[in-house]
């Protein structure tokens, strides 16, 4: 009985850990690809909430979670061609326009809320796909199997955005803009046009990440991410601008917060200590990274606007 | 709406002009709260009761919302003052050390805060409470009556304030009501964040909860959690059977009107503070709104029923 | 035109673009956008009362913003401002309950050291960590924020929380009343007008001095012009962020400090968030020194501009009852004009210098 309860519990923290990651995962997957293309943006916690805001309008409308999917992608790609003018045609400074951006989010995502919605009202929610065959396999069918959808998706873009990176032109011509805009110029690679597709591939990710948030939680309120947007770009700089390691940032980020919070419910974490407990995701994701000792420099030409020589 | 609530202010702001000397007809009302105004939370409710004693007063109201930063809810309160409100509610107990200072330069003003029960000694400023724990008592014991499992999990913010005294009151009743229970209580260290309070629930439902309860904005995650894995639900602050129809048995309801009006009537007749109000079961200003689509045990209801009866005669006192 | 009243005149339009959007917006909320742009600026500038509360919201951004010039200068991005205030705070908190008794000429220089140790103490972390460990400060900026806001809220509500919560049972987590003679000198006492502007002024000036006209300075600019070619320079690499990191800290520290004792309330409240405490200078203070040009003069200036903006924000929404939802949003909209047309506003300054010093040439 004994053995059961404790199996039980522990399946139940990985599969909380996992859900916990995802949100993190889906927009720090998007960061870490504009930052690849060497575009720092700083915006995206507005840009999930936008998302968040736009698929949850849509689903109480609808009752429709993919076109709640949907509405936020789409959100995330006009912030992502806002951004991209501003960056890569205005050559605006990456950091303050990012700022701008998640300012911009924060507000309007409320605004729209108190003004079109009001009052919190829930939402469908995802229903959990169980996975046929996998998901009857003992304790891992349960952990790994039996989630909503967007769990699966965020998980299998890790390795569609690592084979995009490193197995095509496309990702071939991203790395080349992020390390040396100048020679992948003169190889007749617009720049301009892979920052472009960068920033709002990115920022639909992000859209999405919000979309996956809200439509999870089955709700929307102010500041609904609570900065998660910040702790996903830290996650880009965890996992050294690959996908695989950007995945084991928000595993480790989002497994330290399910088990903390699994203690708390056991009472193995006094009371008294509970906020002690609660800095531990950001304390164990800061040793992990001294631990791994990581050896990647970042893309060189991150941040930097480019000029065409003229 | 906006454009009305502009003309309605250039309309006080004329008045308070023109009625330095008569006495005002309207009483001009000002908020001053932490979160939204339509939050189905805390600030609402001080909306709502303002705007329930429309009908016996005529009422002018401000609004400044959203005012988490406490020194920008100084310079509200500060600026409400001086335009000459008569009552100034500054609802959020972060917001009490402020007013300590504030209230002395303006004498004829009312000011009260909440929730607290600290009137600085000081004539011109009210304190109010919520005994959160008394509906939190009552919910506990029908939770703990309820439960088939034998768990129950409770999702906080910070174990301060409101939210200790509720859940406290919670587990107590819980306990009561069902020595063998397990009451796992879950604060989560934050009052924002969604998806951690949507997670903490979906622990207690991992370990067996089949009841829950919790308190603080961030806890419409958890509610939604309740939603989707069908587990009862307890709120409280508002009336939250609109956030979970099939799952929500009953909310605890503050409703300030009641220690608004004695606020209010003092105002008028030029007593401006000085009092501590509370609002409990047996003023009225508590309420158990119970979700008639939630088709609860009769022998759990009873059980509530009669443990609020308790705290109301007195024959019950709570540990706090 | 001339080049150069163009010059002038882009940042200026670019704000107007943004405040044109933004009265379209108020429009849409059914509120006038003349009366509420007028009502905003008479608020943050138009009166003693309003400018002393520009003011007096300029001063953590002022002193957060200095504090990032010099990290940035050295290339060190420092997004641990929020967290560095709290610090600052908790670190002054305690000094000034551990001391109640010193007399004000002694005490308020302690709480303000304390400040500027706690905020130090937090900076200097992830610079060793940059430096030695090769842990993105990025990272660890972000991460140590989030142990701060715990940190935090652990001492408000245990250790530090004001013994009369405890008798009434409300339990607030704030701490009691700080020893009167912590309190910052008033300059005006009437408006709340207290000493922090000169030591925020004070410390903007210390940092242009120690970036131009010092060793130390010339060192850190030196890393982060090129650190390879520092290194070859004999110049401590390593060491040389971790200071940079510490003296940004330091800066936010002494700005949490500033918050505690020159708050109405004398004392540290927690609401839960960082943001309630800070009001997002820690964040705010970043746009604030990028406006200035990452030049601590320049910061001075920039951090009055933002300061204003929030005051007038909140003045607006008193006045007109609109949302602050649409401020936040508005600012954000103002700084993407500006900074989209920075770039170009730079680049005809340069074409303008070129342009006169071909004139004199000839």
């Amino acid at each position: 009985m004994t053995d059961v309860f404790t199996t039980t519990i522990v399946v139940a923290t990985i599969a909380s850990g996992i859900r916990l990651a995802t949100p993190f995962l889906l927009a720090a997957l998007g960061e870490a690809i504009g930052q690849r293309s060497g575009v720092l943006n700083l915006g995206v916690d507005g840009v999930m909430l936008l998302g968040a805001f736009a698929a949850y309008f849509v689903v109480l409308d609808t009752e429709n979670v993919w076109l709640g999917v949907v509405a936020g992608i789409t959100i995330g790609i006009c912030m992502g061609v806002l951004y991209a003018v501003i960056t890569v045609f205005l050559h605006a400074e990456q950091g303050v326009s990012g700022i701008g951006i998640y300012l911009f989010g924060l507000g309007m995502s409320d605004l729209l809320f108190q003004k079109l919605v009001g009052t919190p009202l829930p939402i469908d929610q995802f229903s959990e796909w169980s996975v046929p065959y996998l998901s009857d396999v003992p304790v891992i069918g349960v952990m790994l199997f039996q989630h909503s959808p967007m769990v699966y998706i965020a998980f299998l873009l890790v390795p569609v955005v690592a084979f995009i990176l490193n197995r095509t032109t496309f990702g071939l011509n991203v790395r080349a803009v992020g390390e040396s805009p100048e020679s992948a110029d003169s190889l007749g690679v617009s720049v301009r046009r892979v920052r472009f597709c960068t920033i709002i591939a990115g920022n639909a990710l992000a859209g999405l990440a919000g979309a996956a948030l809200a439509i999870e939680l089955g709700i929307f309120q102010q500041n609904l991410t609570n900065a998660m947007g910040f702790i996903a770009i830290a996650l880009v700089y965890f996992g050294a601008w690959r996908a695989p390691g950007v995945m084991a940032g928000a595993l480790v980020f989002g497994m330290v917060g399910a088990i903390v919070l699994q203690a708390k419910t056991l009472g193995l974490i006094p009371r008294s200590a509970s906020d002690i407990a609660a800095m531990a995701p950001a304390i164990i994701t800061i040793l992990a990274l001294v631990v791994v000792a990581n050896r990647f420099r970042q893309p060189a030409a991150l941040t930097k606007p480019y000029f065409r020589g003229d | 709406m906006f454009k009305k609530s502009l003309v309605s202010f250039f309309a006080a702001a004329l008045c308070s002009a023109a009625s330095m000397s008569a006495s005002a007809e309207a009483l001009k009302v000002a908020i001053v709260a932490p979160s939204a105004s339509n939050d189905l939370a805390f600030t609402q409710s001080i909306v709502d009761g303002v705007n329930a004693l429309k009908e016996e007063f005529e009422i002018e109201m401000a609004i400044t919302d959203g005012t988490f930063i406490v020194d920008d809810a100084a310079a509200a309160i500060r600026d409400y003052a001086k335009q000459g409100f008569d009552v100034v509610l500054a609802h959020g107990s972060q917001y009490g050390g402020s007013l300590k200072e504030i209230a002395p330069d303006f004498p004829d003003t009312a000011f009260a805060w909440g929730t607290s029960a600290d009137t600085f000694g000081l004539p011109n400023v009210s304190a109010y409470e919520a005994m959160s724990n008394e509906g939190g008592y009552v919910m506990g014991v029908m939770a703990g009556k309820m439960t088939k499992s034998g768990v129950i999990g409770v999702v906080g913010p910070i174990e301060v304030g409101d939210a200790k005294l509720y859940v406290d009151g919670f587990v107590e009743g819980a306990k009561a009501a069902n020595g063998d229970a397990t009451v796992n209580v879950n604060y989560i260290g934050s009052f924002g964040d969604v998806a951690l309070a949507a997670e903490a629930g979906r622990s207690h439902i991992a370990n067996g909860a089949d009841v829950m309860t919790g308190t603080a904005q961030m806890v419409v995650g958890a509610i939604g959690a309740a939603r989707s894995k069908d587990v009862a639900w307890f709120g409280t602050q508002a009336n939250q059977t609109k956030l979970g129809k099939k799952v929500v048995v009953a909310s605890q309801v503050y409703k300030w009107e009641v220690i608004l009006r004695d606020i209010f009537n003092d105002a008028k007749n030029g007593v401006l503070g000085g009092k501590l109000h509370k609002v409990d079961l047996a003023n009225g200003g508590l309420t158990i709104e119970f979700n008639d689509k939630y088709s609860l045990d009769a022998g759990a209801r009873k059980a509530g029923e009669e443990a609020m009866a308790a705290i109301m005669d007195g024959s019950l006192k709570l540990s706090h | 035109m001339p080049r150069s009243l163009i010059v002038i005149l882009i940042p200026v339009f670019s704000v107007a673009a943004a405040l044109l959007l933004g009265a379209i917006m108020l429009l849409m909320l059914g509120a006038n956008p003349i009366s509420g742009f007028a009502t905003m600026l008479s608020a943050a500038f138009g009166s003693l009362d309003g400018f002393s509360a520009t003011l007096i919201k300029s001063i953590p951004l002022m002193l957060v913003g200095v504090g990032i010039c010099i990290a940035f200068r050295a290339n060190v991005i420092n997004i641990g401002g929020e967290g560095q205030m709290v610090l600052g705070g908790l670190f002054s908190t305690m000094a000034a309950l551990a001391l109640p008794g010193l007399p004000p000429l002694l005490l308020v220089p302690v709480v303000l050291l304390a400040g500027i140790v706690g905020g130090a103490l937090w900076g200097a972390i992830p610079g060793a960590l940059k430096a030695y460990f090769n842990v993105s400060e990025i990272l660890s900026t972000i991460m140590l924020n989030i142990v701060a806001v715990q940190l935090m809220n652990f001492l408000l509500r245990g250790p530090l929380i004001d013994p009369g919560e405890i008798e009434r049972g409300t339990r607030i987590p704030q701490t009691a009343r700080l020893p009167e003679n912590s309190d910052l000198p008033m300059l005006v006492d009437r408006l709340n007008f207290h000493s922090g502007i000169l030591i925020a002024l004070a410390a903007a000036i210390c940092a242009w001095v120690l970036l131009w006209r010092t060793g130390l300075g010339f060192r850190l600019r030196s890393v982060g012009l090129n650190p390879d070619a520092a290194r070859y320079a004999g110049i401590p690499v390593k060491r040389s962020i971790v200071i940079a990191m510490m003296l940004s800290g330091a800066m936010s520290g002494l700005a949490g400090a500033i918050l505690v004792f020159g708050s109405e309330s004398h004392r540290m409240v927690t609401d839960g968030s960082t943001m309630g405490f800070t009001g997002s200078a820690g964040f705010n203070g970043i746009v604030v020194a990028l406006f200035g040009a990452l030049h601590p003069l320049w910061t001075i200036p920039s951090s009055i501009l933002f300061g204003g903006m929030l005051i007038g924000a909140n003045s607006l929404q008193r006045v007109a009852q609109v949302p602050s939802a649409l401020i936040i949003a508005l600012n954000g909209l103002i700084v993407i004009f500006v900074v989209s047309t920075e770039w170009h506003r730079k680049r005809l300054q340069a074409e303008s210098k070129v342009v006169n010093e071909d004139v004199v040439d000839k």
